[in-house]
């Protein structure tokens, strides 16, 4: 497709081939039962395109042509295979001859989509799997992409991915969306790929920053797609949250890429946009009552996303929240982030109490933000030496640029006052 | 396709169960074969002697070694197995769910490689990622 720039078929195929590409082939994933069958089908499907549509003109559904010209190549290349492996016939039997169109070509096309995006999160993958597949098949990214993102190399991801096909393939993994009584387990483990990819995109902040920026877009995405397909109250929190995180992307490094806490954060640089879309989604999910975690996260992004400054927070709603999220998903995590809301609602020593208690359970001993939570209230408690202290324990264990930048200007700052 | 259910649990806690209990997941283990049996699913199933009645057997060089003992010293021990007939994986892991050790200790899934079908059963496939 080289020259295809000045032809106008040519250019219609490339745009059909952005916006139809992942839903040709997850019908043809169906279609075919095969990764790599449907793949090479979708390539050929594309090839027939740029062959035909100049003469033939374009189809009035370009979707359907191409579902039944990727179904039509790939029976056609099986049996010419089988005709030298004997195992490919009943596959080819199987198929169907080929000519007459499947019966369901064109319907169920979003169910589809939907089938995908579960076999690709099915638990019985190993999630850094999950995460590649989705990526590759559902967001059509390619490995080298999803290998620059990952800051892994090429050849790893593409073992990775061809080990799931495998799987899927030799454990007969079905492609399905699951029953009502397995959907909850199974959303769980799609919203946790979607909100994976998110993260690797927002909290990397150096090195190849501009790539695992488009990661988080890319999450977005597919959080929309899969709010269009199954809207359900988690799938909507969690797309309110990933839209309340990135309405401060600008906000949250400075010019120089230091980080800038929520506090000092220049709420001028915030994306309304973003923050009005995410806050309407939350009331969403709020109102179906049978939200879970994700939506609840969403809303204490949104409390913070209509406070005109951090001393302007309704911290007493956010320690709410917290509350109810604690009770959703105990995690010492969750609970280090209720004290750090109870000292902005009670004062440093309050929170600076629920914290050390936090510490001294164990469990958040080597997670360097409660190392830089417990510096920061003794900080705020006019505890110089103890700020000290804990602001080097944090330094010993934080591994991101940004984040030991900023501990060492605070250590800085600490020392300058103290001498 | 057929799927072996490899049940792994820590043999020690059918020692130390009170009889009553150990009794009830007797119980429980008839049901689900003979539920599992009427659904037609049943291929095979046996439950295993403990471990310190295994041996252990090798060929090396053409000599026989045996010892005491499983291959390898786990928390969870090889204690019986289902080999069942599933439609696809989602079901042979209902089934597994339902296996009454799943809930004290895990439940292994393997697909059974079916020689009759395609060679590429085996896992060897010239995928393209």
């Amino acid at each position: 497709m080289a020259e295809g720039a000045a032809n106008p078929v040519h250019e219609t195929v490339a745009a059909v081939f952005r916006a139809e590409s992942r839903r040709v082939l997850a019908t043809l994933i169906r279609l075919l039962g095969d990764f790599d069958l449907a793949e090479e089908a979708l390539q050929d499907a594309f090839t027939a395109a740029v062959e035909r549509w100049p003469a033939d003109g374009v189809p009035s559904n370009p979707r359907a042509w191409l579902v039944s010209t990727g179904r039509f190549k790939a029976i056609d290349q099986l049996r010419r295979r089988a005709k030298f492996d004997a195992s490919l016939t009943s596959l080819v039997e199987r198929l169907g001859d080929g000519v007459t169109p499947a019966p369901d070509v064109d319907d169920g096309v979003e169910d589809d989509r939907l089938r995908l995006i579960f076999t690709c999160c099915h638990p019985a993958l190993p999630p850094d799997a999950q995460v590649a597949l989705t990526l590759r098949e559902v967001c059509g990214l390619t490995t080298e992409e999803i290998a620059r993102a990952f800051l892994a190399s090429a050849p790893t991801l593409a073992q990775r991915i061809v080990r799931a096909k495998g799987k899927i393939k030799a454990a007969r993994i079905p492609y399905q969306v699951p029953e009502r009584a397995d959907l909850p387990e199974r959303l769980a483990t799609v919203l946790h790929v979607i909100y994976l990819v998110f993260n690797e995109g927002y909290s990397a902040s150096s090195g190849a920053s501009l790539t695992r920026h488009d990661l988080s877009a890319e999450a977005i995405r597919l959080g929309r797609l899969l709010v269009e397909l199954l809207p359900e109250p988690e799938a909507v929190g969690l797309l309110a949250l990933m839209l309340l995180h990135e309405s401060r992307r600008h906000a949250r490094t400075s010019a120089a890429g230091d980080l800038v806490l929520l506090d000092e954060q220049d709420r001028s640089l915030w994306n309304r946009a973003q923050i009005a879309e995410g806050t309407a989604l939350v009331e969403q999910a709020l109102g179906s009552r049978r939200f879970g975690p994700y939506t609840l996260q969403a809303a204490i992004a949104a409390v913070h996303a209509e406070a005109p400054s951090a001393a302007a927070t309704d911290w007493a709603q956010i320690v709410g929240l917290y509350d109810v999220l604690l009770r959703a998903e105990p995690s010492p995590v969750v609970e280090l982030n209720r004290a750090v809301a109870v000292a902005m609602r009670d004062g440093p020593l309050a929170g600076l109490r629920l914290v050390d208690a936090i510490l001294a359970r164990g469990e958040l001993a080597d997670y360097h933000l409660a190392h830089t939570a417990q510096a920061d209230l003794c900080r705020r408690s006019g505890r110089t030496d103890d700020a000290i202290a804990s602001f080097e324990r944090a330094l010993s264990l934080a591994r991101q640029e940004p984040e030991r930048r900023f501990i060492e200007r605070r250590l800085a700052q600490l020392r300058a006052h103290r001498d | 396709m057929k799927y072996l259910c490899l049940i792994y649990e820590n043999e020690r806690n059918w020692e130390t169960m009170p009889k009553e209990e150990s009794e009830a997941v007797m119980g429980e283990y008839f049901a689900f074969t003979d539920g599992l049996r009427s659904s037609g699913r049943y291929v095979a199933g046996e439950a295993l002697q403990p471990t310190q009645t295994a041996t252990t057997v090798r060929v090396r060089g053409g000599k026989v070694s045996t010892t005491d003992g499983p291959f390898a010293e786990t928390k969870e021990q090889l204690g019986g197995f289902y080999l069942v007939e599933a439609n696809d994986l989602n079901e042979a892991i209902q089934i597994a769910a339902r296996i009454p050790s799943a809930r004290y200790g895990s439940i292994e899934v393997r697909p059974v490689v079916d020689f009759s079908q395609q060679p590429e059963a085996t896992g060897q496939q010239a995928a393209t990622a």
